[in-house]
C-alpha cells in the first residue's frame, strides 16, 4: 500500500486512520513502515493475551500485538480482512493488528483535543488526543506506551 | 602532479593522522604498517618523499633509511624521520643513516607540510 | 575527522594493550627475548604517540614513565625481576585504565597513579626523568606557519650565505627546496656562487664546490629562516646576517655547530665571496628553477643508478613479502552483519524453493535436485566463510582475564595463578563480547571463594599459590570455556543451608552433590555472609547463567572436596546457524536443536507407565526415563486429556539427566538459521530463539534443557517460574 505524504505547506500533519474492536484510532504516518495483510503469526508459547504472535517480515522476526486486546475491547478472531500496522518503536518494527484500515487525515495539531478523563486507566495511557473527523472521535495513539507496557508484561 | 608521499609507521592512528592532513592539503598518500613492507613498497611507488617511523617491528626506521640509502636501492628520496622526543642524539643517529630531515610527534599540520616543504618544495 | 581517527586511536590502543599484556606475560613466562621486550616497549611507545597528537597529557606523561623504564629494560640498563615484572604488568593495567578514561571521560584513581609513577620513578635515573617535547635545536621555536603574516610587521633584510657540505647531499637535503621554503617568507634574491668550481678534469665526485647568495626581505625574524635550515644544520656553511647582527650570528653559528659536534666555522669562509665575479645563470626568485639545471653539473642526483636499484630492488621484493605478517582488511562490523543476514536469507531461500520443488507436479526432478543440492553445498560454504569472518580469537579475553585474576589475588591477599589454555580457539566476536562478564565473575569467585589462603593451602599440603586455569576448546560443534580451580571446592553443606535460609528449597529437599552445586546459579542465592568487595557486588551466579543462556549456552559446575571446582561454559559455535529436527507440536512446528538429541523413537502404550499422580515414564531398552510434554509445557495443550502421539525424542540435559521430550511429529532434519527473539519478546520459557521456515513461516527452537527443568518435579530447579513470580509479586 502506498502512503505518500502530499508535500506539506502548512504544519498539517499527517495520519492514517483504522479501526480496532469498531473503534477509529489513528497514528502519525511517520510512525508507520508499511500495512499488511493478516496472516496466521506464530504463537509464543506462555505469551500474554495481547501478544498474538511473531511474524515473518522480509526475514526479520517481528511481534505481532493485538490492539483490542491492548486496549481492553473486545477480541475477535483475525481474519483475512483485518491487517497489520507495522511501525517502528525504538527503531524496531513491531506489528499491530486492526480490523482495517481507513483513510489518511490531515490534521491541525490546534485541532487535537485532550482526552478527556474517562474511568478507564489504560485507555487514558494509550491514547494521547482526540479529533473529530467527519463527526466521528479518532484516538490518536500514544505508541510508545502502548509498546513500552506490553514489553514489560511479556517479560 | 600530486607530491606523492609514503608514511611508514606501525601505528594506525598516526598513519591516519599523516592520511588526513596530507590528503587534505592535497599530496598522494600512500601507508606501510612497518620498515619492511615501506622498503618493499618502495620501488613500485616511487614516492617523492618517505616520512617514517623509527620504532617499528620487522623493520625499523633506521633500517629503512639505510635500505633505502644501500647499495640495493641507493635513492636520494628525502627522508623524514618521524621522532617522539627531540632527542640530537636520534636525530645525528637518523641522519648519518641518510635521513632528511625529521617531525617530532605530535606534530601538527602545519609543521608537517612545512617540513615536507623543505625537503620535496611542495606545497602538495 | 579527527573525532573518527580518535575512535581508531582507541581501537588500536585495546589492540596494543593487548599485545603489552601478551609481551609481559612471555616476559613473566621467562622469555626474555628482545623481540618480545621491544615489542612491549612499542606498545607503550605507540600509545604515547598517539596520545600526543590528541593532546591526552594523562596518558602521555604515565606511558612516558613507563616507556622510559622499559627503554632501560631494552637496553639491559635494567634486569627484569619478578618485582619489576610485576610493576610492569600494574602499570599496563593503568595504563589500560587511563585509556578507558581518556575514551569515556572519568577518573583514575589519582592515589594509585600517583603510587605507580613514584614507583615507575624508582627505576628511572634523574636525568632521563624529564620528558621534554619540545623540539630541540634552532627549530625549537620556530613558528610552524612561516607565512607573511598580514599584520603589518617590520620588514628586515637579511643576507644569507649557504654553502653546502658535500655530506648534506647525502641525506637527501636540495638547496633548491630550502631557498623555496625561504622564498615563502618574503622577498628572496639567489645568486649561485660558483667560483669554487674547478676545472672538469679536476672535479671529484661527491665534492660540493657551490655556494649561494641569498638576500632575503621579510617581516619574519631570525628564528623563523633558521627553521628552515633546521634539517641541514651541520651539513653547510651558513651565515645569516642582518645589519648590526653578524657578530650575534657568528656566535650563534659557532654554537649550533658545536652542537653537532662541528669545529667552528672560519670566519672567512662564511664571508661573502668577491660579487664582482661574473655569476654564470643567476637566477631570481620565484622558482630558481634553473638552479636545479645547474646543480647538475655537482653530482648530486644519481638518477640512472637509482633506476637500476629499483629493478634490482623489484625482484627482491617477492622473496621479502612472505616475512610480513599476514595481510590483513578491517572491515566494518555492519558490512559483516549484512552479509551474516543475506547468507540467512539464502539458506533459507533455499529451502523455500526445495519445497515448492517438491510441490511442483513434475515426474522427474532429480536434474534439479542434483543443482539444488549444490546450491546447498555453496550457501552453506558462504555461510562457513562468512562466520569465521566473525570469529576471534579467545586470546584478548583471556589476557583481560589475567588482570581479573591479578586484581583479585591483591584484593584479597591470595596468591593465584592464571594459566590459559586453548587462547587461539576462535568464538563468534559477539560470544567473545558478551563473555567478559560472566568470566570475570566465575574468576573473581574463583579467588575470592574457591582459592584457600596461602597459610591454608599450606595446611592441606597444597602448594602456596593457588592455580586457576582458563581453557577454551572446541568440542562437537560447541565451544567449551572451562574455569578450573584448585582450591578447596564448594562447601555443599553450606550452600544447601543457605538455600533452604533463603527459602530456595524446601528443607527436607533430596538433592544429590551435582543438584546442590548448581543451586549457585539459582536467582536470589549469594554467599552473603562473606560479604567480599570482590565477588560480592550483590550479583549472583544466575547472572552468569542469564548471560551464558542469553548466547544460546550452558553452564554447569562441578566440584571436588578439597580439590577445587570447575566450571563450565558451552556454547554454540555459530549463532546463525545451527542443525535442527523439524517436528510438531499440538499443531505447531518447532525446531529441537539436533546436538541435545540422543535418539528418537515411536512409542506404543505398552511403553508408558504411570508413576503417581500424574507421572509418566518411558521405558527404553529396560531403563525408565520420565516423559515431558512439550505442548503440556509450552502451555499449548488446552484440554489435558488429549495426550501426544506417541514420538519421543531422547534428550540429555547438562546434568547427564534425560528426559523423554513428547511431540505430535517429527517431520525431517534441517540446517535452520536462528533469530534471536532478543528485543522481539521477553524470555520465554522454553524457547531459545526462532527460525524461519521454507514456507516462510517463523518456528520456534526450542530449549530441552528449560523444558525439562520446567516440568521437573524438582521444584528447586524451576527457576523460570520463580523468576516469573518475583516479577510478578
Amino acid at each position: 500500500m502506498q502512503l505518500q505524504a502530499e508535500t506539506k505547506h502548512t504544519e498539517h500533519s499527517e495520519f492514517v486512520s483504522f479501526t480496532v474492536a469498531s473503534q477509529a484510532f489513528c497514528l502519525k504516518i511517520t510512525q508507520i513502515r508499511e500495512i499488511r495483510r493478516w496472516q496466521p503469526v506464530t504463537v509464543l508459547p506462555h505469551a500474554p493475551a495481547d501478544v498474538l504472535g511473531v511474524m515473518n517480515l522480509r526475514g526479520a522476526v517481528i511481534p505481532i500485538y493485538d490492539l483490542s486486546a491492548r486496549f481492553g475491547l473486545e477480541q475477535a478472531e483475525a481474519s483475512e480482512r483485518n491487517v497489520v500496522i507495522v511501525v517502528s518503536v525504538h527503531d524496531k518494527p513491531v506489528g499491530l493488528l486492526a480490523e482495517s484500515v481507513s483513510e489518511i487525515i490531515s490534521i491541525d495539531p490546534e485541532d487535537i483535543q485532550e482526552t478527556p478523563q474517562v474511568d478507564s486507566r489504560n485507555t487514558m495511557d494509550f491514547i494521547q488526543g482526540i479529533i473529530s473527523q467527519n463527526d466521528e472521535m479518532v484516538r490518536i495513539i500514544n505508541l510508545n506506551a502502548v509498546i513500552a507496557s506490553t514489553e514489560q508484561v511479556a517479560l | 602532479m600530486k607530491t606523492k608521499v609514503l608514511a611508514i609507521d606501525d601505528s594506525r592512528t598516526i598513519r591516519n593522522l599523516l592520511a588526513a592532513c596530507l590528503e587534505e592539503a592535497g599530496f598522494e598518500y600512500h601507508s606501510a604498517v612497518d620498515g619492511r613492507e615501506g622498503v618493499d613498497l618502495y620501488p613500485d611507488l616511487a614516492p617523492d618523499v618517505v616520512i617514517t617511523d623509527i620504532n617499528m617491528p620487522n623493520l625499523d626506521g633506521f633500517g629503512v633509511i639505510e635500505e633505502l640509502r644501500g647499495d640495493g636501492i641507493n635513492s636520494k628520496v628525502p627522508i623524514l624521520v618521524l621522532t617522539t622526543e627531540s632527542s640530537a642524539d636520534l636525530k645525528a643517529r637518523a641522519r648519518s643513516a641518510g635521513a632528511t630531515g625529521w617531525i617530532t610527534k605530535p606534530f601538527d599540520d602545519d609543521s608537517l607540510i612545512f617540513a615536507l616543504k623543505r625537503v620535496t618544495g611542495a606545497v602538495a | 575527522m579527527t573525532g573518527s581517527i580518535m575512535d581508531t586511536f582507541f581501537e588500536e590502543c585495546e589492540e596494543l594493550l593487548e599485545a603489552m599484556d601478551a609481551g609481559l606475560a612471555a616476559i613473566e613466562e621467562g622469555d626474555q627475548d628482545a623481540e618480545t621486550v621491544n615489542a612491549v616497549f612499542r606498545a607503550v611507545h605507540s600509545i604515547k604517540g598517539g596520545a600526543g597528537a590528541f593532546g591526552l597529557d594523562d596518558l602521555v606523561a604515565f606511558a612516558h614513565n613507563f616507556e622510559t623504564v622499559f627503554d632501560d629494560v631494552r637496553s639491559n640498563k635494567l634486569q627484569l625481576d619478578e618485582k619489576l615484572v610485576q610493576l610492569l604488568f600494574r602499570a599496563s593495567d593503568h595504563l589500560s585504565d587511563l585509556v578507558t578514561c581518556a575514551r569515556d571521560g572519568g577518573e583514575v584513581d589519582q592515589a594509585h597513579h600517583d603510587v605507580l609513577i613514584s614507583a615507575l620513578g624508582e627505576y628511572i635515573d634523574d636525568d632521563e626523568e624529564e620528558l621534554v617535547f619540545e623540539p630541540m635545536g634552532v627549530g625549537a621555536a620556530f613558528d610552524p606557519a612561516p607565512l607573511p603574516s598580514l599584520a603589518e610587521a617590520k620588514e628586515a633584510t637579511f643576507d644569507i650565505r649557504f654553502h653546502p657540505l658535500k655530506e648534506m647531499f647525502d641525506t637527501g637535503n636540495e638547496p633548491y627546496f630550502l631557498f623555496q621554503a625561504l622564498s615563502d617568507l618574503g622577498e628572496l634574491t639567489v645568486r649561485l656562487d660558483d667560483s669554487e668550481l674547478p676545472g672538469y678534469d679536476a672535479m671529484e665526485d661527491g665534492e660540493s664546490y657551490l655556494s649561494w647568495e641569498l638576500t632575503l626581505v621579510t617581516s619574519e625574524n631570525r628564528s623563523a629562516i633558521e627553521a628552515v635550515f633546521e634539517f641541514v644544520e651541520g651539513l653547510c656553511e651558513l651565515s645569516i646576517s642582518s645589519e648590526g647582527e653578524e657578530e650575534a650570528d657568528a656566535d650563534a653559528l659557532a654554537a649550533l655547530n658545536a652542537a653537532f659536534g662541528l669545529p667552528p666555522v672560519e670566519e672567512e669562509s662564511a664571508v661573502a665571496l668577491p660579487l664582482e665575479q661574473p655569476v654564470p645563470d643567476a637566477v631570481e626568485t620565484p622558482a630558481p628553477v634553473d638552479a636545479v639545471a645547474e646543480v647538475e653539473v655537482t653530482p648530486v642526483p644519481e638518477v640512472e643508478s637509482e633506476k637500476v636499484a629499483i629493478k634490482a630492488a623489484g625482484s627482491k621484493k617477492e622473496s621479502t613479502k612472505s616475512s610480513g605478517p599476514k595481510p590483513t582488511l578491517r572491515v566494518e562490523l555492519d558490512r559483516v552483519d549484512r552479509l551474516i543476514n543475506a547468507v540467512g536469507e539464502l539458506i533459507i531461500n533455499h529451502s523455500m524453493l526445495a519445497q515448492q520443488i517438491a510441490n511442483l507436479d513434475v515426474s522427474d526432478t532429480r536434474d534439479v535436485e542434483t543443482e539444488l543440492e549444490g546450491f546447498k553445498n555453496l550457501a552453506r560454504d558462504i555461510q562457513e566463510g562468512v562466520m569465521a569472518i566473525r570469529a576471534q580469537p579467545v586470546k584478548p579475553l583471556f589476557q583481560r582475564m589475567a588482570r581479573i585474576v591479578r586484581e583479585a589475588s591483591a584484593a584479597t591477599g591470595k596468591t593465584a595463578k592464571l594459566i590459559t589454555i586453548g587462547e587461539t580457539t576462535e568464538v563468534d566476536k559477539t560470544v567473545i563480547e558478551r563473555l567478559a562478564d560472566p568470566l570475570t565473575h566465575i574468576l573473581r569467585n574463583a579467588v575470592d571463594h574457591g582459592i584457600e589462603s596461602p597459610e591454608a593451602r599450606a595446611a592441606a599440603g597444597k602448594e602456596k599459590g593457588g592455580e586457576i586455569t582458563l581453557t577454551a576448546a572446541h568440542r562437537s560443534g560447541s565451544v567449551c570455556i572451562e574455569v578450573k580451580d584448585d582450591g578447596a571446592g564448594l562447601n555443599r553443606k553450606k550452600i544447601r543451608q543457605i538455600a533452604i535460609d533463603k527459602g530456595l528449597i524446601p528443607e527436607n529437599a533430596e538433592l544429590n552433590d551435582s543438584e546442590i552445586d548448581n543451586l549457585l546459579f539459582l536467582p536470589g542465592f549469594s554467599t552473603a555472609k562473606e560479604i567480599s568487595n570482590l565477588s560480592g557486588r550483590g550479583v549472583g551466579m544466575d547472572v552468569v547463567k542469564n548471560a551464558v543462556t542469553a548466547l544460546g549456552g550452558r553452564v554447569n559446575i562441578s566440584s571436588n572436596p578439597g580439590q577445587g571446582s570447575v566450571f563450565s561454559i558451552i556454547l554454540p559455535l555459530t549463532l546463525a546457524v545451527m542443525d535442527g529436527m523439524v517436528v510438531s507440536v499440538a499443531g505447531h512446528t518447532m525446531v529441537v536443536p539436533i546436538t541435545a538429541i540422543v535418539e528418537t523413537m515411536r512409542g506404543n502404550d505398552d511403553m508408558i507407565n504411570n508413576l503417581g499422580a500424574d507421572g509418566t515414564l518411558l521405558s527404553i531398552r529396560g531403563s525408565f526415563v520420565p516423559i515431558c510434554d512439550v505442548a503440556g509445557s509450552l502451555g499449548l495443550r488446552s484440554n489435558t486429556g488429549d495426550e501426544p502421539a506417541g514420538v519421543y525424542l531422547l534428550v540429555e540435559t547438562e546434568n547427564g539427566d534425560r528426559c523423554a521430550l513428547a511431540v505430535d511429529d517429527i517431520h525431517d532434519q534441517r540446517q535452520v538459521v536462528i533469530k534471536s527473539l532478543d528485543g522481539v519478546c521477553g524470555n520465554v520459557p522454553g524457547v531459545s530463539a526462532a527460525t524461519i521456515l521454507g514456507d516462510g513461516k517463523i518456528a520456534m527452537i526450542l530449549d530441552p534443557e528449560s523444558i525439562v527443568t520446567a516440568s521437573s518435579s524438582a521444584a528447586v530447579f524451576d527457576t523460570d517460574r520463580r523468576m516469573s513470580n518475583a516479577i510478578a509479586s
